[in-house]
């Protein structure tokens, strides 16, 4: 039954994950992006971690994806189709990337993990101390410095998005025509 | 764990998901298409972190912590990402990289 489950996330994670960088429509190709963001997280509630499953829903599928959606339309026309780069360049980077895969998963067939089979629960609150604990392995240190990261990326953002005033702008296309 | 799917498997498909990622970034000429293939690059890293964590040392929960770290920067290049995007669409009225010309220097 799992295995069932596995291959079919697989199978639609790579099928969409192709279309969203191949895709001529931006918006569609964000929505395709959506789709493997939900495999994703449906392969973490598979390895039976539901807290990093909720985290990607909300934070991907909820935060992010809004936030393109919102850039692709205030920056985009909706029936415009998107430039594509030359069937030769494509082509060309396409045998580049095949060949790094075929490197890469010679790789991992050939090392031997040692895989331990033993059914632990990771619940909720364990992950909280872990984050918040400043013993031996604890993550406080990052966790602040995550949070000081985030802030400055707020008011960053919001920086740099107010722009230029208006008359600002009009005046200086005035003067130049 | 999976019942019945080994790491091989879940590697080979972050793997996959990882160059289809590249072959977006290097390929695509739009901003806005950019900024999804690295957060498909991202995705594969933070399950190959996640599941190395599970299948080889259950017992912690450092890849968990890690991937959780990753969420959180990504979440914040995204939000810088696209205010300079929108910023860059007010100054020259498009975001094809070819167009992109103001911050080249």
């Amino acid at each position: 039954m799992e295995k069932i489950i596995f291959y079919s996330l697989a199978l639609v994670m790579i099928v969409s994950a192709i279309a969203s960088v191949s895709s001529r429509k931006m918006l569609r190709s964000v929505i395709y992006l959506l789709f493997t963001l939900v495999g994703v997280a449906g392969i973490f509630f598979l390895i039976d971690y539901n807290f990093l499953a909720a985290v990607e829903l909300t934070v991907y599928a909820g935060g992010i994806i809004v936030l393109m959606i919102f850039s692709v339309l205030l920056v985009h026309h909706i029936e415009m189709k998107l430039e594509v780069a030359k069937l030769s360049k494509r082509i060309l980077v396409a045998i580049v990337c095949a060949i790094g895969a075929g490197v890469f998963i010679s790789t991992i067939y050939s090392y031997d993990f040692k895989e331990v089979s033993i059914a632990t629960t990771t619940t909720t609150t364990q992950i909280g101390t872990g984050l918040l604990s400043y013993k031996a392995g604890g993550f406080i240190l990052p966790f602040e410095v995550i949070s000081v990261l985030l802030l400055a990326a707020m008011i960053g953002a919001i920086i740099i998005a107010k722009g230029k005033k208006l008359d600002d702008v009009r005046r200086k296309t005035e003067e130049r025509g | 764990m999976i019942e019945g799917i080994s790491i091989y498997e879940i590697l080979t498909l972050t793997t996959i998901l990882f160059f289809i990622g590249v072959y977006g970034f290097i390929t695509r000429k739009n901003l806005i298409s950019i900024l999804i293939s690295v957060e498909l690059i991202l995705n594969a890293s933070v399950v190959n972190f996640v599941v190395i964590n599970k299948y080889l040392y259950p017992d912690i929960l450092q890849g968990v912590f890690v991937s959780i770290f990753i969420i959180a920067v990504a979440a914040a290049e995204t939000a810088l990402a696209v205010s300079i995007i929108i910023n860059l669409y007010r100054q020259i009225n498009s975001v094809e990289v070819k167009d992109t010309e103001v911050m080249k220097y």
